[in-house]
């Protein structure tokens, strides 16, 4: 449980359904979580538990039926189009479990793009250099720097992995929400992706990752586990 | 930035981005062929009939003519505005080859030479005397009388089209009957039988005029001579038409309005003329109405490929429209990652609609360069099929042009090249959209990959 002061994410109440032909397949049932600034926090649950679904939610991918989402204090609901997506882009940066690289783009325009994205043409002319410049520490730190002019198809999976969280890390944002990062990885290479997170958290990153590998989410400092979406443990 | 940087990567990385750019390619490459030689044809026909019949034409079409012409012609050029002008008649022959057996009836035009040749181009359509029109009519025996003839009359061409001129002038000469008209319209008649003049013709020249039914069926006379023949040299002598030159920069339509003003004060002036019921069957209008009958149904087909080629245009939105869809279907995994990095709606329009535009011009850039190659070349490469497979894309021996029109304008091109570039636009606009409003957490969901 979480001091209320220093909590940067939370919902109360949060339920999700989808058409599921004439019928409706309720995913998530009234799920309340409050995360604290710095954590590490893994949701794991069984497949269709609701716990991707649940990710998308906190981080503004999808809207919940009911319920609500607060980050900073500030309900998620009530952000417009232009904050919403600021949002997206520089206060939560997202991993997911197939990479979600972009084919044409080498390494380096890979990372760079979450900066161009939030820059106009003009921003993009003055903060080019210092944003290259920080991509090519990111990539340093995942030890990627000999790739940079590589295309993603020329990357082994826990390498692209690796970019993509660089990518997420680019515009310094105060969550990263990973969603079964290492779900496509060998267990050696999942492991090393787990501890790229280990060190994110140690240097004060927040990090909320959804897992169903219990080995994967006991490094995390806390478990949250959802079964036929509802919180079963925390 | 993205929004230029991704549509490059897109647009040089994407195999079906070619496939785009061919298929706008290839329809610019089309239009701008086909309107190239078309409006060539149009403009070079349109441009062959003004430098025949100068600027204005007063005329009549009975065969009688009317009289007081060259009171008409003084009185034009004290104005400011007319640079010259010149009787005409036209009629109809009985002409006799006397260097065959050959006898036709053919349109026979007298024209003043001297005065001929300043108000049109006919001395650049001369052969021999191309270099001194003013003895278009000397033949090479000097005091005889002299024709020239329609270049199809009496010159052969290769099956290119070139004519087979002769180094000499030949000597052809031609007999040449007509029947004189009374001012009422009747035949001559000599006791009960009808009138006939003849003269003997001597040649001297060819015309080509570019114009094939002119330079097939007409011979050209002495204006004097021929206005004898037809009975038009009575004390009211008489002119069939007269061609009229209008000053360098005047307005070709609001001078031949001042001189159809003119001629009807003139002939309200000279109501007391013996031969003024004559002056009812004359009119006055600017080249291009007076042949309007030629020029119209050629600038109607101009219209028709200009509606055929909207339709292509509709074709190229529709491709377009295809492979953008294609492309955005396959881009959809993209288009939710763009979303998730806190790209707009709008940004994701502006990416594809760069792409759409980078589409259209480089379409267009190619298209445009083939078919200027193409057109550069268009009559050598025709040289060579009629050489190798005896091709032509006109018989020469039948129609009266030239080479293929290979110039085209730069505003064809400029219009062609934005009208892509539109269709580019609207073609992608409609999938563009759809990308635009397609949920991230829909395209991004593990069990849609």
């Amino acid at each position: 449980m979480t001091n209320s002061n220093n909590c940067i994410l939370s919902c109360k109440n949060v339920c999700k359904s989808y058409k599921m032909g004439a019928g409706k397949l309720e995913v998530l049932r009234g799920v309340g979580i409050t995360i604290g600034r710095g954590e590490f926090v893994a949701i794991r649950g069984a497949s269709g538990s609701g716990k991707s679904t649940l990710l998308h939610i906190l981080g503004a991918l999808d809207s919940p039926d009911k319920g609500e989402v607060f980050f900073n204090g500030n309900n998620i609901a009530e952000f417009g189009g232009r904050k919403i997506n600021e949002f997206r882009g520089k206060k939560v940066g997202f991993v997911f479990q197939f990479y979600h690289l972009l084919d044409e783009l080498t390494v380096l325009e890979n990372v760079l793009l979450a900066k161009m994205a939030q820059s106009s043409a003009f921003g993009w002319l003055t903060c080019r250099i210092s944003a290259k410049k920080r991509a090519m520490e990111l990539l340093e730190r995942m030890g990627l720097s000999e790739r940079i002019g590589h295309r993603p198809f020329q990357l082994s999976g826990g390498e692209r992995q690796r970019v993509a969280i660089a990518r997420a890390l680019m515009n310094e944002p105060e969550l990263i929400l990973a969603d079964e990062p290492t779900g496509n990885l060998d267990s050696q290479t999942g492991n090393g992706i787990l501890k790229v997170f280990e060190e994110l958290h140690s240097a004060g990153q927040t990090i909320v990752m959804v897992t169903h590998d219990e080995k994967i989410a006991s490094g995390a400092g806390r478990v949250i586990k959802l079964t036929d979406g509802k919180i079963a443990a925390d | 930035m993205y929004d230029i940087i991704l549509p490059i990567r897109f647009f040089l990385r994407r195999r079906i981005t070619i496939l785009a750019v061919l298929a706008v390619a290839i329809c610019v490459f089309t239009v701008v062929v086909v309107m190239t030689v078309m409006t060539g044809l149009v403009k070079d026909y349109t441009q062959k009939n003004h430098d025949f019949y100068g600027d204005c034409i007063v005329w009549t079409d009975s065969l009688v003519g009317f009289g007081m012409y060259e009171e008409f012609i003084d009185e034009l050029q004290k104005t400011d505005f007319v640079a010259s002008a010149s009787p005409v008649i036209n009629s109809f022959g009985l002409v006799q080859m006397n260097f065959g057996d050959g006898s036709a009836a053919l349109t026979l035009m007298g024209i003043d030479i001297k005065r001929h040749i300043k108000t049109t181009n006919f001395a650049q359509t001369l052969y021999y005397r191309a270099a001194a029109p003013e003895l278009a009519f000397v033949p090479e025996d000097e005091n005889l009388s002299g024709c020239v003839t329609g270049v199809d009359l009496t010159t052969e061409r290769t099956k290119r089209g070139t004519y087979i001129q002769k180094t000499y002038v030949p000597s052809y000469s031609y007999t040449i009957t007509c029947f004189p008209l009374t001012p009422k319209g009747a035949i001559v008649k000599t006791g009960t039988a009808m009138a006939a003049n003849s003269k003997i013709f001597h040649y001297s020249d060819n015309s080509n005029s570019g114009l094939a039914k002119v330079d097939s069926s007409v011979v050209y006379l002495p204006f004097e001579q021929l206005q004898k023949l037809c009975g038009m040299d009575t004390t009211a002598k008489r002119a069939g038409a007269i061609f009229i030159k209008f000053t360098k920069n005047s307005n070709i339509t609001v001078c031949s309005a001042k001189v159809a003003a003119m001629w009807r004060q003139f002939t309200a002036d000279n109501s007391n003329f013996a031969l003024a019921d004559l002056f009812k069957n004359v009119s006055v209008a600017d080249w291009k109405t007076y042949r309007r009958d030629t020029i119209a149904p050629m600038e109607k087909e101009q219209i028709m490929l200009i509606l055929l080629f909207l339709l292509v245009g509709l074709i190229t939105v529709f491709i377009i429209f295809v492979i953008f869809y294609m492309i955005i279907s396959r881009k959809s995994k993209d288009i939710g990652i763009l979303k998730s990095l806190g790209i707009s709606q709008t940004g994701v329009v502006r990416v594809f609609l760069h792409l759409a535009f980078m589409v259209g011009l480089c379409g267009s850039a190619f298209g445009i360069v083939f078919a200027l190659a193409f057109l550069v070349n268009a009559n050598r490469l025709e040289g060579w099929l009629f050489a190798q497979f005896g091709f032509q894309l006109w018989n020469r021996e039948i129609y009266a042009i030239g080479e293929i029109p290979h110039n085209a304008g730069a505003f064809l091109l400029i219009i062609v090249a934005v009208s892509a570039m539109v269709a580019c636009l609207l073609g992608a606009l409609v999938p563009t959209l759809g990308a635009a409003k397609m949920k991230c957490v829909d395209v991004l969901r593990v069990n849609k990959l």
